[in-house]
């Protein structure tokens, strides 16, 4: 007799609980397949009228980085850069611009006009090199270990608190002993 | 509110248009000579009618993408595509949608198959850069065991209160149903009926 009343509110309270939690999940943001693995092989000139471009050596010399994807299209990584040109200054850990899609000219002139914050930018004009990241959109930002394993992945705008809270720690494990413990 | 701030990139010059990133991609060879009628002279609304849709003709070229000249692989190329989900438009196969990304991918898999990948490599190239998340048709695996087994689950659960409820009823139907007739009573009853 008691289940009779129990049994229904419990599958309520189920189907109440998994939508309640659906509530909150970001579907438009797919976990990266590239986590734990290595880099993509890959080799990027810069964008114009910069020296140093984008390579895969360049991201497993021994030193942890930052590899941000970025467009001049792009409007929310407008939001998001002012966070690298502050970063940049405190030169604590390279970030790298993975330019996607983009024409030369006005991904140069966004540099020009907003602030260059990135130790290395590489073109990707048709964007193959973007897939082998499994970008899908942008801003998209990877945490790359010394070593070249992709740690972390996060999609769309970072926050100065986002740094303060999860990345910069997790780039300081890195630097300290190669590892890290924390989660994305 | 920032977090959700994110963009899949524009429409390439070459893919052209204004169309919305979402749209359905219209299928078709683009078409050279749109072979319509001119205007008639006198029609005014007939006419402008007939010059909207001229204007509308080279419409037809978005997103047609080059075709591989065999056309088994052609058709291998499009089963495939159909099958791989689109990352910008969630709910299209990149074969559908409109978006540079899924135009992207649709070259890289004409890509493979020329260079001769069977098409699980095909695929599996996808899903090694974007994840299972890819496949229209996600493969049986611990993460999605309760995806594939939970209808069957749910219809399991559903059969077997359905049996229950039906043993009860049929226990409850026992346990009213009067006792047997005694001897005494039958030999009454039949005294009744034969009256």
């Amino acid at each position: 007799m008691r289940l009779k009343v129990l049994l229904p509110l419990l599958v309520f309270a189920l189907i109440a609980g998994a939508l309640y939690a659906g509530l909150s999940l970001r579907p438009r943001d797919i976990p990266s397949a590239l986590i734990g693995k290595p880099v993509p092989a890959f080799e990027l000139p810069p964008v114009q009228g910069r020296n140093a471009g984008l390579s895969t050596a360049d991201l497993t010399k021994g030193e942890p980085s930052l590899v941000n994807v970025f467009a001049s299209w792009c409007a929310p990584c407008r939001i998001e850069h002012p966070v690298w040109v502050e970063l940049a200054k405190t030169k604590e850990v390279p970030i790298h611009g993975l330019n996607w899609k983009d024409q030369p000219q006005a991904a140069s002139r966004w540099l020009e006009t907003f602030g260059d914050p990135y130790t290395r930018t590489g073109a990707d004009i048709s964007g193959r090199v973007a897939i082998d990241w499994g970008v899908y959109g942008a801003p998209e930002t990877f945490v790359v270990a010394g070593d070249g394993t992709i740690m972390c992945k996060y999609i769309s705008v970072v926050t100065r608190e986002m740094l303060d809270e999860k990345i910069l720690p997790m780039l300081r494990d890195l630097k300290r002993t190669g590892k890290t413990s924390r989660s994305c | 509110m920032l977090r959700r701030l994110f963009s899949s990139p524009p429409p390439s010059p070459d893919g052209g248009g204004r169309e919305g990133v979402c749209r359905r991609r219209r299928r078709g060879r683009p078409n050279p000579h749109p072979a319509l009628p001119r205007p008639s002279a006198g029609g005014g609304f007939k006419g402008a009618f007939l010059a909207l849709l001229l204007l509308a003709a080279p419409a037809f070229a978005i997103g047609v993408d080059e075709p591989l000249p065999d056309p088994a692989q052609e058709l291998r190329a499009r089963e495939i595509a159909k099958s791989l989900r689109c990352l910008v438009c969630q709910n299209q196969s990149i074969e559908d949608s409109n978006a540079p990304l899924a135009k992207d991918l649709r070259r890289i898999v004409r890509e493979r198959i020329e260079a001769g990948d069977s098409d699980a490599k095909v695929q599996d190239y996808v899903v090694a850069r974007y994840g299972d998340w890819v496949l229209l048709k996600p493969p049986f695996n611990a993460r999605t065991a309760a995806l594939w087994i939970g209808p069957f689950a749910l219809l399991g659960l559903a059969g077997i209160g359905v049996a229950v409820y039906y043993r009860r009823l049929a226990t409850a139907a026992k346990a009213e149903a009067p006792p047997p007739l005694t001897a005494e009573e039958r030999a009454r009853l039949d005294r009744l009926v034969s009256d």
